[in-house]
């Protein structure tokens, strides 16, 4: 009886979804080795963490970006059909305002971490660290962040001060 | 009895129920009583020959084929768009799955359940995995809840009312039931540390599209769903793994979900600081709006609709709210001077699509229809001036304004600013 009683409230507890969370779990996840979460893990940091050892230069950016990003993001990070990289021509108070790297992202790390993530579009994935380095200080070059001889590595970029840097306000926070 | 006609030619929304009762009683009668000669049966051809046989998977019907998804994508980049659902077309508060609406980066992942995994690490005492496999065994909760992207409605910015059907303007939301394992449970396991403050969730498909939660959202009410409306989910909904993070942004239900960072800070991704954040007329830009606001739309009549006769019509619509249930729905037929109440269809539950109607008398009358959404907060939906006098023209995400059709002595619909 007391058995079939224990059961029964499990049970509810599973069904009522806002006890769901207190429910007994059958604890099948498996334990995971630090290579493998190594392996696994993106993630890139505001302050850098994440970044993997490396280092990049204008110059090498601007090949790997003429083969690999040009036919679609245009000369320069503007003019075709994907979106706007460089080039902004408005300020964000402006009317349309022009939402750029430049003119807009708050981190650095955020363009390395997504180039590393998605870019080139049509073969994510096929850039080596050395060269997603290289063509990240491209474009923070043609949005006027980095001089052209300048180089940047997983230690600098972190400390790279965005010109929206303080652009943002914390809407969850404020409304919570 | 009398039914209180307000101007426009709406109807007391009980209207449907009374009327009929009254016009029953004063039916004619039936031919088959006065006829002198036999007539003949009717029948159709499908009454007439054996219909088709079964089918493994059903279909809708071939007379239906122009109910689907409008979709729009980057011509250089196929996998990189949208497809919204049509909403103009639909009834009730579930949407079909293969009509819920689409954003996709980089395409649909064809991806293996065999082989996927879901990865929490991190801030926790034990970095776990779980196969697909095991998740299917775990204690699963249902709950129907929509789901919209941030930047659905959009085209509301723009300076001149867009002339569209309505699905092609705000059909970036759809509503499902979906089930799934509270990932309270999953993160039990694993054990949180106490400098836990964010949860980094990420999609498994060409982009590793990432976004970063607060951990109490988390911990309350979010759960990893296997199924949609029954079945397990489709591939461009996120299969075999989604995130449901109910009342919030689209973008943060993450599809084909992979892995869960916990951490004490957020990612800063791309989809958190260049997209999904809301310029504002200072300058600075909203970041981590998450919550979806308390909006309304008429579906039916609306943009693309023809009246062509004159008489009784039901107006139907959908509201909804990611802070909670939809508590009333007043509708406009003279430009928001005045408002009635819309009968708000059961269920009515929280962050769900709630179907409201409300009787017409059209006779030829040129008139504006709107809707205006209260939800249990007590936030009511604002008009598109309200709207842009707090957030300017250049926010692009998180659109609820008032929609206004208007409807002309011809029966035809446009959609028009207040
Ligand atoms: C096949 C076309 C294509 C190629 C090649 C390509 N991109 Fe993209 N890129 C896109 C599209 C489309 C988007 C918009 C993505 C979205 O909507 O999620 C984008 C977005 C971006 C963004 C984010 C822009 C923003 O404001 O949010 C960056 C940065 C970027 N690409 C960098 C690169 C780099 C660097 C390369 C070359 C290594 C590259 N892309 C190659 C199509 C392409």
């Amino acid at each position: 009886m007391s058995i079939i009683k224990y059961g029964l409230i499990v049970f509810l507890s599973w069904m009522n979804p806002s006890h769901a969370g207190d429910a007994l779990s059958p604890m099948l996840g498996n334990p995971l080795s630090e290579t493998t979460i190594q392996q696994r893990n993106f993630t890139v940091f505001q302050n850098g963490q994440g970044l993997p050892v490396g280092q990049g230069g204008v110059t090498a950016g601007k090949k790997i970006y003429t083969s690999r990003c040009l036919s679609c993001h245009g000369f320069e990070g503007s003019g075709n059909s994907a979106e706007e990289l460089a080039g902004a021509l408005h300020r964000l108070t402006d009317n349309p305002p022009d939402k750029t790297i430049g003119t807009y992202w708050p981190y650095a790390t955020t363009l390395f971490d997504f180039i590393r993530r998605a870019m080139p579009m049509d073969s994510p994935g096929s850039l080596s660290t050395q060269e997603i380095y290289d063509v990240t200080a491209y474009l923070l070059f043609l949005n006027k962040i980095i001089d052209h001889n300048q180089t940047i590595d997983n230690k600098s970029l972190a400390n790279i001060k965005m010109p929206n840097r303080n652009g943002f306000i914390n809407h969850y926070k404020n409304n919570n | 009895m009398k039914f209180k006609q307000i101007a426009g030619g709406l109807l007391d929304r009980r209207y449907f129920l009374k009327k009929s009762l009254v016009f029953s009683v004063a039916a004619s009668i039936p031919a088959y009583l006065t006829a002198q000669t036999p007539l003949e049966l009717e029948r159709t051809q499908w009454m007439s020959e054996p219909g088709l046989g079964f089918s493994n998977y059903g279909q809708p019907s071939p007379f239906e084929k122009k109910t689907i998804r409008w979709t729009m994508a980057n011509s250089h980049t196929p996998g990189n768009g949208v497809s919204w659902t049509p909403l103009q077309d639909l009834e009730g508060i579930i949407t079909p799955s293969g009509l819920h609406f689409e954003r996709h980066h980089n395409g649909v992942p064809q991806i293996d359940p065999a082989v996927h995994r879901l990865t929490i690490h991190g801030l926790v005492t034990h970095p776990l995995e779980f196969s697909i496999e095991n998740l299917l065994q775990y204690p699963k909760i249902s709950r129907i809840c929509f789901i919209e992207c941030g930047g659905n409605s959009n085209a509301g910015w723009h300076k001149n009312p867009i002339q569209t059907p309505v699905g092609n303007f705000h059909g970036m939301v759809s509503c499902s039931e979906w089930t799934g394992i509270p990932l309270k449970l999953l993160l039990n396991e694993a054990q949180l540390q106490p400098q836990a403050k964010w949860l980094i969730a990420e999609g498994g498909d060409a982009s590793l599209m990432n976004v970063s939660l607060p951990i109490e959202k988390a911990i309350n009410d979010c759960f990893v769903a296997l199924y949609q409306n029954g079945e397990r989910i489709r591939p461009e909904n996120g299969y075999p793994l989604r995130l449901i993070v109910p009342g919030w942004e689209g973008v943060v239900n993450v599809k084909w979900l992979q892995r869960l960072h916990i951490a004490s800070q957020p990612s800063m991704s791309r989809n958190e600081t260049a997209k999904y954040t809301e310029l504002l007329p200072s300058g600075k830009a909203q970041q981590f709006s998450f919550f979806m606001s308390a909006k309304s739309i008429i579906t039916n009549p609306s943009f693309g609709h023809q009246l062509n006769r004159f008489g009784l019509y039901q107006i139907s619509g959908l509201a909804w709210s990611g802070r909670g249930k939809i508590t009333r729905v007043e509708v406009s037929a003279d430009q928001g001077q005045t408002w009635l109440d819309a009968e708000l269809q059961d269920p009515i539950l929280s962050m769900c699509f709630t179907r409201f109607r409300i009787p017409l008398e059209w006779h030829g009358q040129a008139i504006v229809l709107s809707s205006r959404a209260t939800d249990e907060t007590g936030y009511v939906q604002p008009t598109r001036t309200e709207l842009i006098a707090q957030r300017g023209r250049h926010g692009y995400f998180h659109y609820n304004a008032i929609v206004n059709w208007a409807l002309s002595a011809q029966g035809q619909i446009s959609h028009v600013y207040n």
